[in-house]
This record gives structure tokens, sequence and C-alpha cells, in this order.
């Protein structure tokens, strides 16, 4: 087992194994350890490291050295991703690979600096203008986070789109031993500016919007069907399904076996991929199932939506969907276990 | 590439792109020679393009040098 | 006397501008200092949103429409990961001094190693001709239709004296394109930037007055006239900052 790290710096250490050689942000509790790990340690490795003077410049940056092939990425929170999202919708219009992680915390506007998962809708979504979507991933411990960062620039490398890595304040606060993968070797992209004009990038004037379209359906429909993620247990005679990612999503997996051992019959799908949502995972559950509950840290519910609509795209039954927002913090399996039961008991509607 | 004028069996000296041209005048402004006016004909753009005098051109290069829609070429010596 | 003039090759289409604008003499002029400096294939374009946005078309070389105001963000990065690669940002006067005042200004700030060419018009161009910050007073626009109160909207902005005053930046320069004279300077000046940034001095911009005979309401002739008796008494013409006597 590997050494105690800092979530934090375990993603910054882990970009830069995977071959990651430009960052460029701007400090936001709680992502900034990213950033001050990433101002020694990338000139260590002949790399870029920048300090932007907004969390604007900052996400142009990275689409500058994406533009030129460089693995690239930047970390941010709250309003700072959001001041991100022209930059976002940029990249995905110009098909350029880059990642952005999001270490989310809780709230609306200026927000909070605790752990939360109020950014769900916003990330799945996309908070830009225009159709893309972005890959979303969602790690729920320190050795996820490292090798959810591997991946992100994987498959924002085959599909040519941006990854999001939708972590949270505490666990990239957290130490918890882990291991780095190797140095993978540095590459430009291929379609990356040379200088000599060997890639003739089209640009948003000469595009054929018509041609762009049915590409991007084609492109999103093969990602939902080849990279969808999930932890899944106890599907096949689940009276009752959690939905849950990221810490909380630990919390509720402990629950879940705490519920078992008592006697319920609960199961649960841990979303590693948010966008695409893991629809695959329901089709492995029972299909007398009474009800699927989410649990999230957000005050409305978020990724209720997502489970509703997959349900009523899989299953024939109506079945109710419940949602269980604890609004920030990581809830507690004794506080889930004890709103099952009042779910159970009819004392808490189902949202869908 | 250009529209190749000859008078007379003489080359000019100032290639005419006659299908960039939009008539803004800075070529007939400055011409020292007062060689460069604008054709009776209407261009496929719907201005009408400028015509070089040749025998009043010196192919100076202050057309080239003022167009903004990159028409001349001076052919030189 | 009879010296061959070409339009250089990585020119390969003619452009979109008005008649009379502008931006044709400039890109010219910079495709003409790529050649005889030798980095015509050796060259990277970050381009503004606005009329500058045009330059996309019929330019053989990588060049990145930005969004609107960042390209000092996204010249930054491309310079910095291809240092031997020589890196123009093209923008406008609304592109560079309005909506990207921040990330033009930090990357003079930070004395980035590649060269601004802002091409000033004193009005929002492509949108219709807005006020601009280089919208000089009483000047009527689309947003001024009585003309501009700098009472209110502030100053007419001088951003090369700015920056070649204030931070540590390798080559400032101010020229126009209303006469041959002033042509051939503004030649010398782009030169100049150009060769700041392939010696590594740093930062180099040079701002270009710029007729706009659509948003003026001119014709091409009137806005030259315009630039010579309005702008230039205004923003006057010449290198604010060279790091070694040229």
């Amino acid at each position: 087992m590997g050494d105690m790290v800092k979530g934090n710096n375990a993603m910054a250490e882990a970009a830069v194994r995977a071959g990651a050689r430009l960052f460029a942000g701007y400090p936001i509790t709680p992502s900034t350890e990213i950033m001050e790990y990433l101002s020694t340690r990338m000139e260590e490795v002949g790399g870029t490291f920048i300090q932007a003077e907004s969390e604007i410049a900052g996400i142009n940056m990275v689409i500058g050295g994406a533009a030129c092939g460089v693995r690239s990425f930047t970390a941010s929170s709250g309003p700072g991703i959001s001041l991100k999202q022209e930059g976002i919708s940029c990249a995905s219009g110009e098909e350029l690979a880059l990642v952005v992680i999001n270490v989310v915390r809780y709230g609306i506007g200026l927000g909070t600096l605790v752990t939360g998962q109020s950014d769900y809708l916003r990330e799945t979504r996309g908070g830009g203008n225009g159709d893309y979507r972005c890959i979303v991933l969602c790690p729920s411990s320190v050795q996820e986070s490292v090798d959810l960062v591997t991946l992100a620039f994987d498959l924002a490398e085959k599909y040519k789109m941006v990854s999001v890595i939708m972590t949270e304040g505490a666990l990239g606060q957290m130490m918890e031993p882990c291991d780095f993968p190797e140095f993978q070797e540095v590459k430009r992209q291929p379609w990356g500016f040379d200088g000599k004009y060997t890639n003739k990038r089209v640009s948003p004037i000469d595009r054929n919007a018509i041609e762009d379209a049915a590409a991007l359906v084609k492109k999103y429909a093969a990602i939902k069907e080849n990279e969808q993620r999930w932890e899944e247990a106890y599907l096949e005679d689940a009276d009752y399904v959690f939905v849950s990612f990221g810490l909380p999503g630990r919390s509720t997996m402990g629950a879940v076996e705490q519920l078992r051992a008592l006697g319920h019959k609960v199961g649960f799908i841990r979303p590693i991929t948010a966008w695409p949502f893991p629809e695959k995972a329901f089709e492995n559950v029972n299909p007398n199932v009474k009800g699927f509950i989410t649990v999230e840290t957000n005050s409305t519910g978020q990724m209720v939506d997502d489970v509703a609509l997959t349900v009523k795209r899989l299953k024939k039954a109506n079945m109710p969907v419940y949602c269980l927002p604890y609004i920030y913090g990581i809830p507690e399996m004794k506080k889930i276990k004890l709103d099952f039961l009042k779910i159970q008991a009819g004392e808490i509607k189902e949202v869908y | 590439m250009g529209t190749n004028h000859r008078i007379g069996g003489i080359i000019m000296k100032v290639l005419i792109r006659a299908e960039r041209c939009k008539q803004c005048g800075y070529c007939v402004a400055n011409c020292p020679k007062k060689a460069i006016s604008f054709s009776e004909e209407i261009s496929s753009n719907g201005y009408r393009p400028v015509v070089i005098n040749d025998d009043k051109c010196i192919a100076c290069g202050i057309c080239y040098t003022m167009c903004p829609d990159w028409v001349f070429e001076i052919l030189g010596e | 006397m009879a010296k061959a003039r070409k339009t250089p090759a990585i020119l390969s289409n003619h452009m979109m501008f008005c008649p009379g604008c502008g931006h044709g003499v400039v890109i010219r002029l910079i495709a003409e200092c790529l050649e005889e400096l030798g980095q015509d294939k050796n060259i990277m374009f970050g381009i503004g949103v606005g009329c500058c946005a045009l330059l996309n078309i019929g330019l053989e070389a990588d060049k990145f429409n930005a969004l609107h105001g960042r390209c000092g963000a996204v010249c930054t990065a491309m310079k910095r990961v291809n240092p031997n690669t020589t890196v123009i940002s093209y923008q406008g006067d609304g592109d560079a001094y309005s909506i990207g005042i921040a990330e033009s200004l930090n990357a003079a700030y930070r004395n980035e190693n590649f060269t601004v060419i802002a091409v000033n018009n004193t009005n929002y161009g492509m949108t219709g001709g807005q006020m601009s910050a280089t919208t000089m007073p009483g000047q009527k626009t689309a947003t001024t239709p009585l003309g501009r109160d700098c009472e209110i909207t502030g100053l007419p902005l001088k951003f090369p004296e700015m920056v070649s005053s204030q931070f540590n930046v390798a080559y400032v320069a101010r020229g126009t394109v209303t006469t041959p004279g002033n042509v051939n300077k503004l030649k010398g000046y782009i030169k100049n930037a150009l060769e700041a940034q392939l010696k590594g001095e740093g930062y180099s911009l040079v701002e270009v007055l710029s007729p706009c005979p659509t948003n003026w309401g001119m014709t091409p002739l009137k806005a030259i006239e315009r630039i010579e008796q309005e702008l230039i008494p205004y923003y006057p013409l010449g290198e604010f900052k060279t790091r070694e006597a040229r």
C-alpha cells in the first residue's frame, strides 16, 4: 500500500505522471493545493506552470496549450468553475482535449467552503452555450482520484472533448494511502499546432453546423455505449436500490452493508461516470424492485433527475424514485439508515 | 491568378486582380503619377475596379503599399 | 525603382473586409515581415473576436479563434509551450482593450514573449459600430448617438502609453495606414516587434490606427482624413518603448 497522500496533491501528481505538461489556474478553496503543488512540480518535469490572473485567463491558457497538442489542465471550485464555462464550451466546440478538476464546494454564488455535490446538474448538462457534453468522472477515494485523472486525459483525447473530474472538498483535503502509476511518455496530440500549418484547423466561422450536429450525436452515442463506469452490489434481489457517488457514495455503501446485515434487501449503484450516466447498471436491478433512492449532498436533489430518467427509459413499471438530499458534508451511515426506514414506512415521499 | 492586361502588345508593369478591387480609392489618391483610375466596367463584385495607364506608370509600388485588398502585383525588372 | 512586389504566399485568398478598411494593409505587412524574417512556416496566430476574426479566411498558418478578449491568455500558453515558434495575437480595440483588458494587461505585465497587433478603429466594428474604449469625445456611435460623453464613459484609452510606461515590456509602437510613408513606418514597427520576440526580449505591441469607413459613415478617403486630423493628434504615432536603439 502506498504512502498517505492528500487528495489534491495526489491528483496533481497523477496528472504529471499522465504526461500533463501545462497547468494554468487560480487559487480557490478547496482546490488550491493542486496549484501550489504544481507550482514547483511542473518545472521539475519540464512542464509549464502559470499562475493565471483569473479563472477565465486560466481556462483560456489551458485552451492555448491544448490547441498545441499539450496535455493541459486546470483545477478550481464553485464560482471559479462557473467562470470557466465559456472556455469549456469553446474547447468543446473546437474539439480540444483538456481536463478540468472541480473540487466541489457546496453552494450557490460565492457558496461555502464545505464539501458538497451541488454542481452535478451543471457538470453533466454543461454550463456553457450549446449542445455539448463533457465526460464527468466522480472519484470516491484518493486512490480512485489518481486512477480517474489518467482516465480523464485518455478519454478527453480519445473523443476530443473536455473531461471534468467532479471530486469534492473533503476528498481533496483528506489523506489516504495511494499508489501512483508509472510516468507516461510525454507526447503532443497529433492534431496540435506545430507552427507549420500541418493541421488545417477549421475555424468556427467556416464550420458546417449540420454536419457537425450529426457527428456530435454520433460521438455522444458512442461514448454512452462504451464509457459508462460504475460500482454495484446486491442488485439482483434488491427491494430498494441506493444510487450515490463520491464520498456520500461511500457512506451509502456502508449503510447498505449495515441494512443488509439487518435483513433489508437493499442494493447500491455508485456512478463513477456521471456523464455518461451508468444506465447499464440499472439493467442488472431486480425487475421487482420497489424503488430507487439517491443520496446526495445538495439541497434540491440533482442526480435524482438522471435516476428518474433512466428508470423511465429502462423499466416497464412506474417505479418511485426517492431523494435524500443531505445539503452538504458527508452523510452519516446511521442517518441514511434511519431515512431508509422512513422511506419504507411511507414518511418520505418519492420525488418521481 | 490575375488579369493580364496588354495594351498594344506591351506587358503592363503592374498586374491587377480586378475581382479583388473594392474601389476604396487609396491607390488612385496616392499614385504620384495619377496613373490610376476607375474602370467604366462593373466587376462581378459590383465595384468599378481600377485600371492603370501604363504610359504614366513608373512601377513605384505605392499602389501595392496602400491597397487593403492586395489587388496589385508589381512585376519589376 | 521597379522593385517586384507580390502578395506573400501565406495569404492565399483575398479577405472580406469593408472597402477601405485598414485590416487588409496590416495583415499584408505582417505577412511580409514574417516572410522576410523567415518565420512564415514557424508561426501561430491567436485571433480575437470582431472584424479581426476575418483574418482567419485565406491565412495559410496555424491560427486559433480565441474567445472574445482572451487572446492574451491563449497566446501566453501557445508561446510558453512553443518558445521557438513566433506567436502573434491579432485583435481589435474592443477585443484587446475592453473585454480583454485584463488578459492584455497581464500579458504585458508578465512580459510574455509574443507580439500583439491591436487594430484600433475607435469603435466595435463587427457588431455595428458601438462605442469602444478608444472612441473619441463627441464621436457618434451606435451606443452614443448623441456623441460620446467622456464625463460618464471615460476618456479614450491609450493602451500603448499605459504598458510602455508602467510595465517591463520589450517593444511598443503605434502606427497607421494613412499614407505610403506611414504604411512603410508601420511595417518597420511590426518588424521591430517581431524581432524583439525573436530575440526573446519579451512583450511587443503595435497598435494601428485604422479607418472604418462603414461605421464612421464616411468614404474611405474621408476616413483617412479623420485619422490624420482627429486621431493622430490624440493618439501619437511612434515607438514608445524599445530595448535598444533601432
